[in-house]
């Protein structure tokens, strides 16, 4: 595919476009996903959450800047979400990398949720996995503030950060679960505003109360990332956790785990595709569902009717066959 | 497995101005129709502009200049976008623009210029009609 080559050499423009065409879910993914797949696996990937209105964008864009003062290459995804209503977006984090914006060693790309539950759009780990092939040294994805289901974005990236101001709540909101299990590292930014050490001292005193057993202790900084303070020490945090990853072998089990799971999504997605489409023309599976929309037949004895009848499941996989 | 095509744009500002109301306006009025709409902010150089809209593979780039410059600055961000190799995207203009100067301002690339006052369903269906990028 042209387009892979040429973006595997360097165009901007080729990186662009393969990203719409992952994000549009296009049919050229699977290819485009294994011809890339030999180029993959040498970027680091950071993950920053939060709730809205934290600074998520200034601290992606003053991280970027110590990134890249240290000579490394960064791919930036920013995600705002997708209006339920009427499926626009406005992606306005871009606004505060701009200091970014003509240097060449940095790739920003503003995304819509596009219909995903969580803080991070579907096609996200696919334009994470082409800004690698890209040789981008580092992927930060910031996510969509959501607050407290942010599984995604943990198992999108190697290190996550959670991004917290003061005015977020009480320790009771900090205890609930979900955003706070999954930091590796901890930022109260905005510290300069009232109660910053107080939240800081609270965060550090639950996270004695349930100790992890995996070798790291997720710190918590104070950062003002409007001001550039205490980012040096967030990025030298970020370099610790990898460190700390690859020397107990968490980062390739971690990548192993993800590797495994795209699998067998894939193979998830394509089989529910499969079954869509003969819902809408296999005899069998039309009568049972008319019986189901009616109700004269509950959807789990239909299910298990299906599920039980071997030679209807082959006739399927042989007619998909012909379809080829 | 595809969905259907949504329209992405580049709600720029070249310039100088010293307020992007307008933009605002158009940025929300866009989403409203189903657009994803991306934000550059104020007082942004012609190369900034063309570098954000290949990044982020726009459709549509739209540029709003209050200030008078947009003989220079519009040719500019065209001349620049053309150079990357993106000519197939749609350019438009709006902002306060003498009538004498669209004739120019279409020779040199923008496609429509919309002054104040246009009805934002007329530009988003001006946007779908003209997307030069059909999926």
């Amino acid at each position: 595919m042209e387009l892979v080559e040429k973006m595997l050499s360097g165009s901007d423009l080729s990186l662009a476009r393969l990203i719409t065409l992952v994000e549009r879910e296009a049919a050229e993914v699977p290819r485009i996903m294994s011809l890339i797949y030999p180029h993959l696996g040498n970027a680091y990937l950071v993950g920053v959450t939060g709730p809205p209105g934290g600074g998520k964008s200034t601290l992606v864009d003053r991280l970027t800047a110590v990134m890249r003062a240290k000579g490394f290459s960064v791919g930036i995804i920013a995600a705002d979400p997708t209006s339920p209503f009427s499926g626009g977006a406005v992606l306005g984090d871009r606004i505060r990398m701009q200091q970014h914006y003509l240097d060449k060693g940095v790739f920003i790309r503003s995304m819509a949720t596009r219909g995903s539950a969580g803080g991070l759009p579907r096609a996200a780990r696919g334009v994470i996995k082409l800004l690698d092939a890209y040789g981008k040294d580092f992927v930060v994805v910031e996510t969509v503030g959501v607050g407290q289901t942010e599984l995604d974005i943990m198992e999108a990236t190697d290190t996550t950060v959670v991004v917290l101001v003061p005015e977020a709540g009480d320790t009771i909101q900090t205890m609930k679960a979900g955003l706070l299990e999954i930091a590796d590292i901890f930022v109260v930014n905005k510290a300069d505003r009232e109660g910053a050490d107080y939240l800081a001292v609270e965060l550090e005193q639950m996270l004695r109360m349930s100790p992890k057993d995996s070798g790291w202790q997720p710190p918590i900084l104070t950062t003002q990332a409007i001001h550039d303070i205490g980012i040096q020490e967030l990025y030298q945090e970020i370099e610790r956790h990898r460190d700390v990853l690859q020397e107990t072998g968490q980062l390739s089990l971690k990548r192993q785990e993800q590797r495994k799971r795209e699998f067998i999504q894939n193979i998830e997605q394509g089989i529910r595709a499969t079954i869509l489409k003969l819902a809408e023309k296999d005899g069998q599976l039309v009568s049972f569902l008319e019986r189901v929309e009616k109700g004269e037949l509950d959807p789990y004895s239909a299910s298990m009717e299906i599920l039980s009848n071997r030679t209807l499941l082959q006739t399927w996989l042989s007619e998909l066959e012909k379809e080829g | 497995m595809t969905e259907e095509k949504r329209i992405r744009m580049l709600m720029a500002k070249p310039g100088l101005d010293g307020h992007d109301r307008g933009a605002r306006v158009l940025t929300l009025g866009l989403r409203d129709e189903g657009m994803e709409v991306i934000y550059t902010g104020l007082r942004q150089s012609p190369d900034k502009i063309a570098q954000a809209a290949i990044q982020e593979d726009v459709d549509v780039v739209g540029m709003s200049c209050l200030s008078g410059a947009h003989n220079y600055l519009f040719p500019a961000v065209l001349e620049k976008l053309r150079e990357s190799g993106a000519e197939d995207v749609l350019v438009i203009g709006g902002g306060i623009i003498p009538k004498e100067d669209i004739p120019f301002l279409q020779e040199k690339g923008v496609s429509a210029v919309f002054g104040p006052g246009t009805p934002i369903k007329e530009i988003a269906d001006y946007i779908r009609e003209n997307v030069k990028r059909k999926a």
